[in-house]
């Protein structure tokens, strides 16, 4: 998945390119139909999709004068892979945290402190 | 039911909250001792973390380098700013992906919770657009539904 994941979520940050890509999800839109629900231009909706199609995200066909765009399913794909793995990533880390700091890895017992007892001073390990 | 807590702050702030059964200092412990963080801060199955730098004095560098057995792999390094040892950790950091990506000034927490421990990961972005692709990448799923779904869990 080599695409420019970077470009793909700098895409992301805009609330109306996230929505143009919700209306595209539920299938094919030419630049008008996209329009209609904003309050903007026809052209800066051509904008925003450009900034989508360079991401990799939307793409278009030649239909006589009309280009309607779609969603680029190898770059949605992508991107959803890598946001797999990093919500994954989060929740796997904490969970083998828990485990660590519940196992007989945890070097000292302090746990049994009540916790208004101040924190020994543990030696520096490094 | 997930322990897990996101939310944004104004335009540039995510708040993560995260409690454990742990007291703080084990917490505090597992994210500033290089041997602990080998252990857990390692993403989905199959990832490991050959290279841990932390050095948890301010100023101290921090280098995690995380490869997948299957040649690809990145990595973020750091600097602390200031440690509390065992309430609170302020620390800058970014990515590298392999393109750099915008630094995250983070503040850490650790607040006794009955026998255990609630942590408060206070991030601060550039600015809001940075704010907006980290949560992409990181949270919310590129979806406005994944993000609205993880803060109902919340």
């Amino acid at each position: 998945m080599q695409m420019n994941l970077d470009a793909a979520f700098s895409a992301l940050a805009d609330p109306t390119r996230r929505s143009i890509l919700a209306r595209l999800a539920t299938g094919e839109a030419t630049v008008n139909e996209l329009a209609e629900p904003f309050e903007m231009s026809q052209p800066a909706i051509s904008q925003h999709l450009k900034v989508l199609e360079d991401a990799g995200l939307v793409t278009h066909r030649v239909d006589g004068t009309k280009r309607p765009r779609r969603l680029a399913k190898p770059g949605i794909e992508a991107m959803d892979q890598w946001l797999a793995m990093l919500r994954k990533a989060l929740e796997a880390n904490y969970d083998r945290l828990d485990a660590l700091l519940a196992g007989p890895a945890q070097s000292k017992k302090e746990h049994a402190m009540p916790e208004q007892a101040k924190p020994k001073q543990s030696k520096k390990e490094h | 039911m997930s322990k897990l807590t996101l939310k944004t702050e104004g335009d540039t702030h995510i708040v993560v909250t995260r409690r454990f059964a742990a007291p703080p200092d084990a917490v505090y412990r597992a994210h500033t001792e290089p041997e602990l963080i080998q252990k857990w801060l390692l993403g989905p199955k199959g990832w490991t973390m050959p290279v841990c730098i932390n050095e948890a004095k301010p100023g101290g560098r921090i280098r995690y380098e995380w490869r997948n057995g299957k040649g690809e792999g990145f990595y973020l390094t750091g600097e602390y700013l200031e440690l509390e040892p065992y309430h609170r950790i302020i620390h800058v950091e970014r990515m590298f992906l392999p393109d750099r990506t915008p630094d995250n000034h983070v503040e850490t927490r650790f607040e006794a919770d009955g026998s255990g421990t609630l942590m408060t990961m206070r991030m601060t972005l550039p600015d809001a657009q940075t704010r907006a692709a980290m949560l992409a990448t990181g949270m919310e799923g590129g979806m406005e539904a994944s993000y609205a779904r993880l803060e109902g869990i919340i």
